[in-house]
Protein backbone atom coordinates (compact mmCIF):
# COMPACT_ATOMS: atom_id res chain seq x y z
CA UNK A 1 0.00 0.00 0.00
CA UNK A 2 1.09 3.24 -1.00
CA UNK A 3 1.89 5.57 2.01
CA UNK A 4 -0.21 8.86 1.17
CA UNK A 5 2.24 11.90 2.11
CA UNK A 6 4.28 14.24 -0.04
CA UNK A 7 7.42 12.29 0.06
CA UNK A 8 5.99 9.64 -2.15
CA UNK A 9 8.27 6.37 -3.26
CA UNK A 10 10.90 7.27 -0.64
CA UNK A 11 8.47 6.07 2.56
CA UNK A 12 6.88 3.12 0.61
CA UNK A 13 7.31 0.08 2.63
CA UNK A 14 8.57 -1.88 -0.27
CA UNK A 15 7.54 -5.60 -0.50
CA UNK A 16 10.34 -7.74 0.43
CA UNK A 17 11.32 -10.82 -1.27
CA UNK A 18 12.76 -14.20 -0.06
CA UNK A 19 16.62 -14.87 -1.45
CA UNK A 20 18.60 -17.87 -0.64
CA UNK A 21 22.23 -17.83 -1.81
CA UNK A 22 25.48 -19.33 -0.55
CA UNK A 23 28.50 -16.67 0.08
CA UNK A 24 31.91 -17.79 0.88
CA UNK A 25 30.45 -21.22 1.80
CA UNK A 26 27.41 -19.89 3.88
CA UNK A 27 24.22 -20.45 3.66
CA UNK A 28 22.05 -17.22 3.81
CA UNK A 29 18.27 -16.91 3.80
CA UNK A 30 17.06 -13.01 3.16
CA UNK A 31 14.63 -11.18 2.90
CA UNK A 32 14.96 -7.90 0.99
CA UNK A 33 13.83 -4.78 -1.37
CA UNK A 34 13.75 -6.25 -4.73
CA UNK A 35 15.96 -2.86 -6.00
CA UNK A 36 19.47 -4.26 -3.38
CA UNK A 37 21.81 -5.41 -5.57
CA UNK A 38 24.09 -7.79 -4.67
CA UNK A 39 26.96 -5.67 -3.67
CA UNK A 40 24.56 -3.96 -1.27
CA UNK A 41 23.47 -7.50 0.35
CA UNK A 42 26.84 -8.69 1.02
CA UNK A 43 27.72 -4.77 2.38
CA UNK A 44 25.00 -3.77 4.42
CA UNK A 45 22.86 -7.09 4.96
CA UNK A 46 26.02 -9.68 5.53
CA UNK A 47 28.39 -7.07 6.66
CA UNK A 48 31.31 -8.18 4.59
CA UNK A 49 32.36 -5.09 3.77
CA UNK A 50 35.72 -6.17 1.49
CA UNK A 51 33.65 -6.01 -1.65
CA UNK A 52 33.98 -2.12 -2.61
CA UNK A 53 31.24 0.35 -4.25
CA UNK A 54 33.36 2.82 -6.23
CA UNK A 55 31.24 3.95 -9.22
CA UNK A 56 28.04 1.53 -8.60
CA UNK A 57 27.45 2.20 -12.44
CA UNK A 58 29.14 -1.30 -13.48
CA UNK A 59 32.27 1.04 -14.52
CA UNK A 60 34.83 0.56 -12.13
CA UNK A 61 35.53 -3.27 -11.15
CA UNK A 62 35.75 -2.74 -7.34
CA UNK A 63 32.89 -4.56 -6.96
CA UNK A 64 33.68 -7.86 -8.52
CA UNK A 65 33.15 -11.01 -7.08
CA UNK A 66 32.91 -14.37 -8.31
CA UNK A 67 29.44 -15.95 -9.15
CA UNK A 68 29.12 -19.82 -9.67
CA UNK A 69 32.70 -19.13 -10.42
CA UNK A 70 33.05 -16.33 -13.24
CA UNK A 71 33.44 -12.87 -12.11
CA UNK A 72 30.58 -10.77 -12.34
CA UNK A 73 30.07 -6.51 -10.97
CA UNK A 74 27.89 -7.08 -7.92
CA UNK A 75 26.72 -3.49 -8.64
CA UNK A 76 24.60 -4.08 -11.40
CA UNK A 77 23.44 -7.80 -10.20
CA UNK A 78 20.30 -7.40 -8.39
CA UNK A 79 20.45 -10.07 -5.44
CA UNK A 80 17.20 -11.37 -6.63
CA UNK A 81 18.83 -12.76 -9.55
CA UNK A 82 20.93 -14.86 -7.52
CA UNK A 83 18.83 -17.56 -5.84
CA UNK A 84 20.32 -20.74 -5.61
CA UNK A 85 23.66 -19.13 -6.38
CA UNK A 86 27.02 -19.44 -5.08
CA UNK A 87 28.90 -16.08 -4.46
CA UNK A 88 32.69 -15.61 -3.38
CA UNK A 89 34.13 -12.62 -1.99
CA UNK A 90 37.70 -11.34 -1.06
CA UNK A 91 36.81 -12.89 2.38
CA UNK A 92 36.23 -15.72 1.08
CA UNK A 93 39.48 -16.62 -0.72
CA UNK A 94 42.41 -17.24 2.28
CA UNK A 95 42.32 -20.30 4.25
CA UNK A 96 42.20 -19.53 7.84
CA UNK A 97 45.31 -17.43 8.27
CA UNK A 98 46.83 -18.52 4.79
CA UNK A 99 46.28 -16.20 2.17
CA UNK A 100 45.41 -17.04 -1.57
CA UNK A 101 48.19 -16.98 -3.67
CA UNK A 102 46.93 -13.98 -5.53
CA UNK A 103 46.51 -12.37 -2.19
CA UNK A 104 50.45 -13.21 -1.41
CA UNK A 105 51.48 -11.78 -4.54
CA UNK A 106 49.54 -8.67 -4.64
CA UNK A 107 51.68 -7.81 -1.26
CA UNK A 108 54.60 -9.37 -2.58
CA UNK A 109 54.74 -6.66 -5.43
CA UNK A 110 53.06 -4.27 -3.62
CA UNK A 111 49.80 -4.22 -6.36
CA UNK A 112 48.17 -1.60 -4.61
CA UNK A 113 48.45 2.17 -3.53
CA UNK A 114 45.25 3.11 -1.39
CA UNK A 115 44.10 -0.05 -1.64
CA UNK A 116 40.54 0.71 -2.75
CA UNK A 117 40.03 -1.21 -5.83
CA UNK A 118 42.36 -3.61 -4.35
CA UNK A 119 39.58 -6.39 -3.58
CA UNK A 120 38.19 -6.07 -7.25
CA UNK A 121 41.87 -6.45 -8.59
CA UNK A 122 41.94 -9.56 -6.79
CA UNK A 123 38.73 -11.50 -7.33
CA UNK A 124 39.41 -10.56 -11.33
CA UNK A 125 42.93 -11.52 -11.47
CA UNK A 126 41.88 -14.85 -9.57
CA UNK A 127 39.29 -15.37 -11.96
CA UNK A 128 41.67 -14.27 -14.84
CA UNK A 129 43.79 -17.44 -13.84
CA UNK A 130 40.79 -20.22 -13.91
CA UNK A 131 40.03 -18.23 -17.03
CA UNK A 132 43.85 -19.51 -18.06
CA UNK A 133 44.06 -15.74 -19.68
CA UNK A 134 47.37 -14.52 -17.86
CA UNK A 135 49.34 -15.79 -20.33
CA UNK A 136 51.25 -12.92 -21.49
CA UNK A 137 51.61 -9.12 -19.41
CA UNK A 138 49.68 -7.83 -22.84
CA UNK A 139 46.82 -10.26 -22.35
CA UNK A 140 47.14 -9.64 -18.33
CA UNK A 141 46.45 -6.05 -18.94
CA UNK A 142 43.43 -6.74 -21.55
CA UNK A 143 42.08 -8.45 -19.36
CA UNK A 144 41.97 -7.27 -16.32
CA UNK A 145 41.09 -3.65 -18.24
CA UNK A 146 37.66 -3.61 -16.44
CA UNK A 147 39.43 -2.98 -13.26
CA UNK A 148 40.33 0.43 -12.77
CA UNK A 149 43.23 1.72 -10.81
CA UNK A 150 43.11 5.49 -9.99
CA UNK A 151 46.59 5.34 -7.99
CA UNK A 152 48.12 3.56 -10.94
CA UNK A 153 49.59 0.56 -9.30
CA UNK A 154 49.33 -1.11 -12.97
CA UNK A 155 52.48 -2.36 -13.37
CA UNK A 156 52.74 -4.06 -9.66
CA UNK A 157 49.56 -5.48 -10.56
CA UNK A 158 50.64 -6.83 -13.47
CA UNK A 159 53.39 -8.07 -11.62
CA UNK A 160 51.63 -9.61 -8.83
CA UNK A 161 49.32 -11.67 -11.47
CA UNK A 162 52.52 -12.54 -13.61
CA UNK A 163 54.47 -14.26 -10.49
CA UNK A 164 50.66 -15.48 -9.52
CA UNK A 165 50.15 -17.42 -12.28
CA UNK A 166 53.88 -19.46 -12.57
CA UNK A 167 53.53 -20.48 -9.35
CA UNK A 168 51.39 -23.39 -8.74
CA UNK A 169 50.49 -25.72 -11.77
CA UNK A 170 46.51 -25.59 -11.10
CA UNK A 171 44.78 -22.05 -11.51
CA UNK A 172 41.86 -22.98 -10.21
CA UNK A 173 40.25 -20.68 -7.32
CA UNK B 1 15.88 3.73 -7.81
CA UNK B 2 12.20 3.17 -8.17
CA UNK B 3 10.49 0.81 -6.73
CA UNK B 4 9.54 -2.35 -8.81
CA UNK B 5 8.65 -5.66 -8.44
CA UNK B 6 10.53 -8.45 -9.36
CA UNK B 7 9.15 -12.01 -10.95
CA UNK B 8 11.40 -14.89 -11.83
CA UNK B 9 9.93 -16.62 -15.14
CA UNK B 10 9.91 -20.78 -15.51
CA UNK B 11 8.08 -20.40 -18.86
CA UNK B 12 8.81 -18.33 -22.45
CA UNK B 13 4.71 -17.90 -23.41
CA UNK B 14 4.44 -16.81 -20.41
CA UNK B 15 7.04 -14.49 -19.65
CA UNK B 16 5.44 -12.78 -23.10
CA UNK B 17 2.33 -12.70 -22.40
CA UNK B 18 3.10 -10.47 -19.27
CA UNK B 19 5.43 -8.34 -20.56
CA UNK B 20 3.24 -7.61 -23.81
CA UNK B 21 0.10 -7.08 -21.63
CA UNK B 22 1.59 -4.40 -19.81
CA UNK B 23 3.58 -1.48 -20.62
CA UNK B 24 5.33 -0.59 -17.19
CA UNK B 25 6.43 -4.64 -17.29
CA UNK B 26 10.09 -4.86 -19.05
CA UNK B 27 12.29 -8.20 -19.54
CA UNK B 28 15.41 -8.27 -17.42
CA UNK B 29 18.04 -10.42 -18.65
CA UNK B 30 22.03 -10.32 -18.20
CA UNK B 31 21.09 -6.40 -16.70
CA UNK B 32 24.24 -4.42 -16.88
CA UNK B 33 22.18 -2.14 -19.28
CA UNK B 34 19.01 -2.38 -17.51
CA UNK B 35 20.40 -1.75 -13.89
CA UNK B 36 22.26 0.78 -14.87
CA UNK B 37 19.87 2.76 -16.68
CA UNK B 38 17.70 1.87 -13.59
CA UNK B 39 19.81 3.69 -11.20
CA UNK B 40 20.17 6.61 -13.34
CA UNK B 41 16.60 7.13 -13.68
CA UNK B 42 16.13 7.00 -17.05
CA UNK B 43 14.70 3.23 -16.82
CA UNK B 44 11.45 2.70 -14.00
CA UNK B 45 9.32 -0.33 -14.66
CA UNK B 46 6.57 -1.16 -12.79
CA UNK B 47 7.52 -5.14 -12.98
CA UNK B 48 10.84 -6.90 -14.22
CA UNK B 49 10.60 -10.12 -15.39
CA UNK B 50 13.96 -12.21 -14.73
CA UNK B 51 14.23 -14.50 -17.96
CA UNK B 52 17.80 -15.58 -17.32
CA UNK B 53 16.33 -18.95 -16.19
CA UNK B 54 14.89 -19.71 -19.06
CA UNK B 55 15.71 -22.15 -21.65
CA UNK B 56 17.39 -19.67 -24.47
CA UNK B 57 20.75 -20.49 -23.51
CA UNK B 58 23.47 -22.43 -26.20
CA UNK B 59 25.37 -22.70 -29.11
CA UNK B 60 24.16 -25.07 -31.95
CA UNK B 61 25.35 -25.65 -35.18
CA UNK B 62 23.80 -26.84 -38.02
CA UNK B 63 24.75 -27.43 -41.42
CA UNK B 64 26.59 -24.00 -43.06
CA UNK B 65 24.85 -21.84 -39.63
CA UNK B 66 24.95 -21.06 -36.04
CA UNK B 67 22.16 -20.34 -33.54
CA UNK B 68 22.42 -18.59 -30.52
CA UNK B 69 20.16 -18.89 -27.95
CA UNK B 70 19.76 -15.44 -26.87
CA UNK B 71 20.88 -15.71 -23.42
CA UNK B 72 24.06 -16.91 -24.09
CA UNK B 73 26.66 -14.73 -22.33
CA UNK B 74 28.95 -12.38 -24.46
CA UNK B 75 31.90 -14.37 -23.05
CA UNK B 76 30.10 -18.39 -24.05
CA UNK B 77 29.72 -16.97 -27.42
CA UNK B 78 33.62 -15.60 -27.89
CA UNK B 79 34.65 -19.22 -26.36
CA UNK B 80 32.99 -21.07 -29.50
CA UNK B 81 34.92 -23.09 -31.49
CA UNK B 82 32.84 -22.97 -34.43
CA UNK B 83 33.31 -18.50 -34.13
CA UNK B 84 36.70 -18.72 -33.28
CA UNK B 85 37.51 -21.17 -36.23
CA UNK B 86 34.96 -19.64 -38.66
CA UNK B 87 33.48 -16.15 -37.84
CA UNK B 88 36.82 -14.50 -35.97
CA UNK B 89 34.94 -10.83 -36.89
CA UNK B 90 32.17 -12.31 -34.26
CA UNK B 91 34.87 -13.52 -31.70
CA UNK B 92 36.93 -10.38 -32.25
CA UNK B 93 33.95 -7.66 -31.76
CA UNK B 94 32.96 -9.78 -28.81
CA UNK B 95 36.13 -9.38 -26.94
CA UNK B 96 36.87 -5.76 -27.73
CA UNK B 97 33.64 -5.05 -25.93
CA UNK B 98 33.34 -4.04 -22.38
CA UNK B 99 35.33 -6.15 -19.30
CA UNK B 100 35.73 -10.13 -18.79
CA UNK B 101 33.04 -9.27 -16.23
CA UNK B 102 30.34 -7.69 -18.41
CA UNK B 103 30.47 -10.04 -20.71
CA UNK B 104 30.31 -12.38 -18.28
CA UNK B 105 26.61 -10.92 -17.48
CA UNK B 106 25.75 -9.31 -20.63
CA UNK B 107 23.38 -11.73 -22.89
CA UNK B 108 23.54 -11.76 -26.73
CA UNK B 109 19.67 -10.82 -26.62
CA UNK B 110 20.53 -7.91 -24.32
CA UNK B 111 23.25 -6.90 -25.97
CA UNK B 112 21.48 -6.15 -29.42
CA UNK B 113 18.81 -4.19 -27.65
CA UNK B 114 21.56 -2.15 -25.57
CA UNK B 115 20.79 1.63 -25.00
CA UNK B 116 22.74 4.53 -26.73
CA UNK B 117 25.72 5.91 -24.32
CA UNK B 118 24.97 9.02 -25.43
CA UNK B 119 25.48 11.03 -21.85
CA UNK B 120 22.13 13.32 -22.59
CA UNK B 121 19.78 10.03 -22.74
CA UNK B 122 21.69 8.85 -19.35
CA UNK B 123 20.83 12.55 -17.55
CA UNK B 124 17.36 12.75 -16.96
CA UNK B 125 18.29 16.84 -16.19
CA UNK B 126 19.11 17.31 -20.10
CA UNK B 127 16.75 17.19 -23.12
CA UNK B 128 16.69 14.10 -25.12
CA UNK B 129 14.12 12.90 -27.33
CA UNK B 130 15.13 9.56 -27.47
CA UNK B 131 14.23 9.45 -23.31
CA UNK B 132 11.39 12.11 -23.45
CA UNK B 133 9.87 12.57 -27.25
CA UNK B 134 9.70 16.26 -28.10
CA UNK B 135 12.31 17.34 -25.23
CA UNK B 136 15.02 18.07 -27.42
CA UNK B 137 18.88 17.10 -28.31
CA UNK B 138 21.19 18.13 -25.96
CA UNK B 139 24.07 16.60 -28.01
CA UNK B 140 23.43 18.57 -31.44
CA UNK B 141 24.65 21.98 -29.49
CA UNK B 142 26.24 20.12 -26.54
CA UNK B 143 29.40 17.48 -26.20
CA UNK B 144 29.88 15.11 -29.05
CA UNK B 145 32.47 14.42 -29.98
CA UNK B 146 31.39 10.44 -30.15
CA UNK B 147 28.18 10.91 -31.94
CA UNK B 148 27.01 9.47 -34.56
CA UNK B 149 27.79 10.95 -38.49
CA UNK B 150 25.71 8.49 -40.18
CA UNK B 151 21.86 7.72 -39.77
CA UNK B 152 21.37 10.95 -37.83
CA UNK B 153 18.77 13.66 -38.01
CA UNK B 154 17.96 16.72 -36.32
CA UNK B 155 16.53 14.93 -33.65
CA UNK B 156 19.15 12.63 -31.89
CA UNK B 157 22.59 11.68 -33.19
CA UNK B 158 23.18 9.07 -30.75
CA UNK B 159 25.51 6.27 -31.64
CA UNK B 160 24.80 2.52 -30.76
CA UNK B 161 26.72 1.03 -28.61
CA UNK B 162 27.14 -2.52 -29.69
CA UNK B 163 30.58 -3.97 -31.11
CA UNK B 164 29.10 -7.71 -31.81
CA UNK B 165 26.05 -5.82 -33.40
CA UNK B 166 27.90 -4.42 -35.89
CA UNK B 167 29.93 -7.63 -37.01
CA UNK B 168 26.52 -9.72 -36.80
CA UNK B 169 24.97 -6.89 -39.19
CA UNK B 170 27.88 -7.10 -41.67
CA UNK B 171 26.81 -11.11 -41.44
CA UNK B 172 23.79 -10.58 -42.27
CA UNK B 173 22.46 -12.40 -39.35
CA UNK B 174 18.89 -13.22 -38.07
CA UNK B 175 16.77 -12.27 -35.29
CA UNK B 176 14.76 -14.90 -34.10
CA UNK B 177 11.65 -13.64 -31.84
CA UNK B 178 8.64 -14.78 -30.07
CA UNK B 179 5.99 -13.06 -29.52
CA UNK B 180 2.01 -13.46 -28.38
CA UNK B 181 0.97 -14.31 -31.80
CA UNK B 182 4.30 -16.47 -32.59
CA UNK B 183 7.38 -16.62 -33.78
CA UNK B 184 9.17 -14.49 -36.46
CA UNK B 185 12.45 -14.31 -37.88
CA UNK B 186 13.67 -10.46 -38.53
CA UNK B 187 16.86 -10.03 -41.06
CA UNK B 188 19.41 -7.87 -38.39
CA UNK B 189 19.75 -5.64 -41.06
CA UNK B 190 16.10 -4.49 -41.02
CA UNK B 191 15.55 -4.69 -37.39
CA UNK B 192 17.10 -1.52 -35.79
CA UNK B 193 15.40 1.99 -37.14
CA UNK B 194 17.44 5.35 -37.78
CA UNK B 195 16.14 8.06 -35.47
CA UNK B 196 14.18 10.15 -37.79
CA UNK B 197 11.55 12.15 -35.94
CA UNK B 198 10.63 9.64 -33.74
CA UNK B 199 14.42 8.35 -31.53
CA UNK B 200 12.41 6.85 -28.95
CA UNK B 201 11.97 3.73 -31.74
CA UNK B 202 15.54 2.29 -32.12
CA UNK B 203 13.80 -1.42 -33.21
CA UNK B 204 11.06 -2.96 -35.58
CA UNK B 205 10.29 -4.75 -32.11
CA UNK B 206 6.78 -4.55 -30.09
CA UNK B 207 6.47 -4.46 -26.89
CA UNK B 208 6.92 -7.56 -25.26
CA UNK B 209 8.89 -9.11 -28.42
CA UNK B 210 11.46 -11.27 -27.34
CA UNK B 211 14.50 -12.36 -28.74
CA UNK B 212 14.86 -15.98 -28.73
CA UNK B 213 18.26 -16.37 -30.65
CA UNK B 214 20.13 -15.05 -33.63
CA UNK B 215 20.94 -17.23 -35.91
CA UNK B 216 24.21 -16.48 -38.49
CA UNK B 217 25.00 -18.16 -41.85
CA UNK B 218 28.95 -19.65 -41.73
CA UNK B 219 31.24 -17.50 -44.23
CA UNK B 220 32.77 -20.25 -46.74
CA UNK B 221 35.79 -21.79 -45.69
CA UNK B 222 38.25 -19.40 -47.50
CA UNK B 223 36.32 -16.33 -46.30
CA UNK B 224 38.68 -13.50 -44.04
CA UNK B 225 36.89 -11.60 -41.19
CA UNK B 226 37.70 -9.43 -38.95
CA UNK B 227 37.25 -6.77 -36.48
CA UNK B 228 38.64 -3.40 -35.88
CA UNK B 229 38.28 -1.15 -33.23
CA UNK B 230 39.43 2.83 -32.87
CA UNK B 231 39.24 4.40 -29.63
CA UNK B 232 40.13 6.73 -27.12
CA UNK B 233 41.57 4.00 -24.83
CA UNK B 234 43.37 0.70 -25.81
CA UNK B 235 41.04 -1.63 -23.91
CA UNK B 236 37.94 -1.23 -22.22
CA UNK B 237 36.19 1.79 -24.12
CA UNK B 238 32.99 2.11 -26.90
CA UNK B 239 34.29 2.65 -30.40
CA UNK B 240 35.24 6.14 -31.91
CA UNK B 241 34.98 4.18 -35.04
CA UNK B 242 35.50 -0.06 -35.55
CA UNK B 243 34.89 -1.77 -38.61
CA UNK B 244 33.61 -5.34 -39.52
CA UNK B 245 35.08 -6.68 -42.43
CA UNK B 246 34.53 -9.98 -44.13
CA UNK B 247 36.02 -10.86 -47.23
CA UNK B 248 36.08 -13.90 -49.86
CA UNK B 249 38.63 -13.83 -52.66
CA UNK B 250 40.04 -15.62 -55.32
CA UNK B 251 43.16 -14.88 -57.34
CA UNK B 252 43.52 -11.63 -55.92
CA UNK B 253 40.20 -10.61 -56.98
CA UNK B 254 37.25 -10.00 -54.10
CA UNK B 255 34.34 -11.97 -55.30
CA UNK B 256 32.93 -10.76 -51.81
CA UNK B 257 32.72 -7.87 -49.61
CA UNK B 258 30.87 -7.14 -46.21
CA UNK B 259 31.49 -3.90 -44.10
CA UNK B 260 29.48 -3.34 -40.65
CA UNK B 261 30.67 0.31 -39.12
CA UNK B 262 30.58 0.83 -35.70
CA UNK B 263 30.83 4.30 -33.34
CA UNK B 264 29.71 6.20 -36.74
CA UNK B 265 26.20 6.23 -36.98
CA UNK B 266 22.84 5.51 -35.29
CA UNK B 267 22.61 2.25 -35.56
CA UNK B 268 25.06 -0.97 -36.41
CA UNK B 269 25.73 0.84 -39.95
CA UNK B 270 26.13 -1.80 -42.90
CA UNK B 271 27.84 0.03 -45.68
CA UNK B 272 26.40 -1.63 -48.65
CA UNK B 273 27.55 1.28 -51.76
CA UNK B 274 31.10 0.21 -50.10
CA UNK B 275 30.62 -3.46 -50.90
CA UNK B 276 29.79 -2.78 -53.95
CA UNK B 277 32.60 -1.11 -54.97
CA UNK B 278 34.98 -4.12 -53.38
CA UNK B 279 33.13 -6.53 -55.70
CA UNK B 280 34.98 -7.87 -58.74
CA UNK B 281 37.90 -5.29 -57.96
CA UNK B 282 41.53 -6.35 -56.62
CA UNK B 283 42.91 -6.36 -53.01
CA UNK B 284 44.72 -3.94 -52.86
CA UNK B 285 44.84 -0.58 -51.33
CA UNK B 286 43.47 1.89 -53.78
CA UNK B 287 40.17 -0.42 -54.07
CA UNK B 288 40.34 -0.55 -50.29
CA UNK B 289 40.23 3.99 -51.03
CA UNK B 290 37.47 3.93 -52.74
CA UNK B 291 35.53 1.60 -50.54
CA UNK B 292 36.27 3.61 -47.84
CA UNK B 293 34.90 6.95 -49.97
CA UNK B 294 32.05 5.24 -50.52
CA UNK B 295 31.46 4.29 -46.97
CA UNK B 296 31.24 7.57 -45.75
CA UNK B 297 29.50 9.38 -48.61
CA UNK B 298 26.72 11.05 -47.48
CA UNK B 299 28.17 11.95 -43.81
CA UNK B 300 26.97 14.67 -41.34
CA UNK B 301 29.14 15.52 -38.98
CA UNK B 302 28.82 18.63 -36.74
CA UNK B 303 31.48 20.78 -34.69
CA UNK B 304 33.03 18.17 -32.73
CA UNK B 305 32.93 15.17 -35.00
CA UNK B 306 33.73 16.04 -38.12
CA UNK B 307 37.19 13.98 -37.38
CA UNK B 308 35.40 10.86 -37.55
CA UNK B 309 34.67 11.12 -41.37
CA UNK B 310 38.20 10.84 -42.44
CA UNK B 311 39.07 8.49 -38.99
CA UNK B 312 36.07 6.22 -40.51
CA UNK B 313 37.81 6.08 -44.01
CA UNK B 314 41.39 5.11 -42.33
CA UNK B 315 39.63 2.44 -40.37
CA UNK B 316 37.83 1.14 -43.15
CA UNK B 317 40.95 0.86 -45.74
CA UNK B 318 42.88 -0.79 -42.65
CA UNK B 319 40.66 -3.12 -41.56
CA UNK B 320 39.64 -4.57 -45.58
CA UNK B 321 43.70 -4.21 -46.06
CA UNK B 322 44.77 -6.34 -42.79
CA UNK B 323 42.17 -9.00 -43.58
CA UNK B 324 42.77 -9.43 -47.02
CA UNK B 325 46.63 -9.28 -46.37
CA UNK B 326 47.12 -12.07 -44.00
CA UNK B 327 48.97 -14.40 -46.54
CA UNK B 328 49.76 -12.15 -49.07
Amino acid sequence: MDAENSLGDTVRAAPELAVTLRVNGVHWELNLDARVTLLDALRERLGLTGTKKGCDQGACGACTVLVDGKRVLSCLMLTATCEGRDVLTIEGLSENETLHRVQEAFVRHDGFQCGFCTPGQIMSAVALLSEGRATSDEDIREFMSGNICRCGAYPNIVAAIRDAAGRGGDAGV
Amino acid sequence: MREFEYVQATDVSQAVAAVTGDPATSYLAGGTTQIDLMKDGVLGPDRLIDITRLPLRGITRSDGAIRIGALTTMEELAADLTIMERLPVVREALLLGASTQLRNMATIGGNLLQRTRCRYFRDITCACNKREPGSGCSALEGFHRMHAILGTSEHCIATHGSDLAVALVALDAIVHVRGLNGERAIPLTEFYVVPGDTPQVENVLAHGELITAVEVLLLPEDARSGYLKVRDRVSYEFALVSAAVALVMEDGVIREGRIGLGGVATLPWRAYRAEEVLRGRPAQTDTFQAAAEAALEGATPHRDNAFKVELAKRTVVRALSTTAGEDS
